[in-house]
């Protein structure tokens, strides 16, 4: 399914990774995934949240450089070739992936991807299938749980 | 050892005659060819006639940098463009160069100045000058290279750069006199240390050094380690180039060729000249310049002038090395840096902010240039492809405006400090 990513500009420098975490923590935000992708100077703190709108005003207001994009989220089997399989999917429809990230699901036996592509909604018809649903019968349950 | 005795040791007194007859002809010239000066001095009702002496300077407007912007590219030209030989550029605030043109006889007195100036270094027949400053639109290379053939010394036109070959160059030439930038000639060393070359592997006896501003620690750190003695030149393009003014064996001050570009200090915020002795703008007035005079051109160099006599015998006044700038101008291996370039560059690209600081460090002997760019929600991206793809539009934009690299750093919003006035735009950590 689609969510919405919160991105943050952070300077490549101690402290600065921090001082987010530490303006999220006051507002009582969980970090449902992240990941940080860098350069020698800067990086990028991508994260996912249960309430990426409230996230999105709290860091701006905090004086941040706040960015809210759309990605695809996937539920894989937590196996091998359990991704593959959803990439293959992917590179065989010709869409882009620009960068993607996996975190550990709560149930023992799946993991999930964020995957930031470049078209999103033909992305999203090619994993889940012409149905538009969310993969597996057991997967679609758990939809709603992402944001826990 | 001086190239002009009787000019360069010329009685005060006597001087300052021939610089009230210079000033004359000058000022008279200049009202029937240039509309610019006619229509200043029309302004405040002052004739030619009333120039008496050289005393009467005072009474003349200035010119200034941007007044050479507004009559770009010949409007200050005082003979028929036939009569210019030759044309050199320096950059300016807005990308646009400034130009000067010479007419031939403007070449000799050039040729004079300089020759004056690499003969005061120790310069003669003899010698063996390799010029490392650039040869092209600025001044520095073809300025160095007329005065050494003026002595007659040999040549060797390297042009800056390839420092490897430079140092081949002085090894196998038997260079005795560098002429480069002084950030250049630390950096020939560094070169000089990687290949295993020592001093005494060169004749290398002295340098002239000029085009950016240095301290007497860096002086004595090239003498050390190149073993040579190490001369402050003084000159600006638009006045002449290289060759305004520079240093004896004593170096205690640079002379400056008065009989020609006649020097004033004034107070940089009143336009007040300021005697002898004072710090202030040193404001330079040329006095036989043909092909584009300057009436009291405002350096915004900061300097003091003294007058009493030098050891060395010279009766020209000296001017301290340059201690500052009036205006906000860097220079940056050796190109001419504004701020404002810099920002219009920003302003120019639509999606940054105007926030920005220049950062100026020198790293191995080298100028570096970091510009701080604040991040904006416009610029900012989820992909790092894409930042880096801004950072680089911003860096080529940069080097095609300014002539000299910069690297891009971007910054969280609102880290570069904001001041009540006048915004910090630079941070220069060069220990000049």
């Amino acid at each position: 399914m689609i969510i919405q990513q919160i991105s943050v500009f952070v300077e490549n420098r101690p402290g600065t990774l921090a001082e987010v975490l530490g303006v999220l923590n006051e507002h009582d935000i969980n970090l449902r995934a992240m990941s940080v992708a860098d350069t020698s100077d800067f990086g990028i703190l991508r994260m996912v949240v249960n309430d990426p709108e409230k996230v999105e005003r709290i860091l701006r207001g905090a004086g941040y450089a706040v960015k809210s994009t759309p990605v695809l989220t996937l539920t894989v089997e937590d196996s091998p070739g359990g991704l593959l399989k959803q990439m293959e999917k992917l590179s065989a429809a010709g869409i882009n992936v620009e960068y993607l990230y996996a975190f550990a699901a709560t149930s023992a036996d799946e993991a999930r991807v964020v995957i930031k592509v470049d078209n999103l909604e033909r992305a999203e018809r090619t994993v889940n299938g012409e149905t538009g649903s969310t993969g597996t019968a057991k997967e679609k349950g758990e939809v709603p749980g992402f944001y826990w | 050892m001086y190239w002009n005795k009787p000019m360069e040791t010329m009685d005060q007194v006597q001087r300052s005659e021939l610089q009230s007859a210079r000033l004359i002809q000058q000022v008279r010239r200049v009202y029937r060819q240039v509309p610019f000066y006619r229509e200043q001095m029309q302004k405040t009702g002052l004739l030619p006639g009333e120039i008496r002496t050289i005393e009467d300077i005072g009474k003349l407007a200035f010119i200034t940098k941007q007044d050479m912007r507004d009559n770009y590219p010949y409007g200050l030209f005082a003979v028929p463009l036939a009569e210019i030989v030759r044309l050199h550029a320096s950059s300016g605030t807005t990308g646009k160069h400034t130009v000067v043109g010479y007419t031939s006889r403007d070449l000799g007195i050039w040729s004079e100045v300089m020759a004056r100036t690499l003969t005061a270094a120790g310069a003669n027949k003899q010698s063996f000058i390799q010029v490392a400053y650039g040869y092209g639109l600025f001044t520095g290379g073809l300025g160095a290279h007329y005065g050494a053939e003026a002595i007659g010394a040999s040549v060797i036109p390297a042009s800056s750069g390839n420092t490897q070959r430079q140092i081949m160059l002085m090894k196998d030439f038997g260079t005795t006199m560098l002429a480069c930038t002084p950030s250049y000639a630390l950096f020939i060393s560094e070169t000089m240390k990687e290949m295993g070359i020592e001093p005494t592997d060169l004749s290398l006896k002295s340098g002239v050094f000029g085009a950016e501003p240095w301290s007497q620690r860096m002086r004595l750190e090239i003498e050390k380690v190149l073993n040579i003695k190490a001369f402050d030149i003084y000159g600006l393009s638009e006045i002449i180039g290289p060759g305004v003014a520079s240093e004896c064996s004593c170096q205690n001050g640079l002379h400056v060729n008065e009989d020609h570009f006649y020097p004033e200090i004034i107070d940089p915020l009143t336009g007040q000249s300021l005697p002898y002795g004072e710090k202030g703008e040193l404001v330079l007035t040329t006095l036989t310049k043909e092909g584009m005079p300057m009436i009291r051109y405002r350096t915004r160099d900061l300097t003091v002038l003294y007058s009493e006599p030098c050891e060395c015998g010279r009766t020209l006044v000296r001017m301290s090395k340059v201690l500052g700038r009036s205006d906000d101008m860097l220079i940056i291996r050796g190109v001419n840096v504004f701020p404002s370039q810099v920002e219009n560059v920003l302003l120019g690209l639509g999606e940054t902010s105007p926030h920005y600081q220049l950062i100026v460090d020198r790293l191995d002997n080298l100028d570096n240039l970091t510009v701080l760019v604040e991040m904006t929600e416009n610029m900012f991206s989820d992909e790092i492809r894409r930042l880096e793809v801004l950072e680089h539009k911003i860096e080529a934009e940069l080097a095609s405006a300014l002539s000299v690299s910069a690297k891009v750093r971007l910054v969280s919003p609102k880290t570069i400090e904001r001041s009540e006035g006048k915004a910090k735009r630079v941070i220069d950590k060069r220990n000049i």
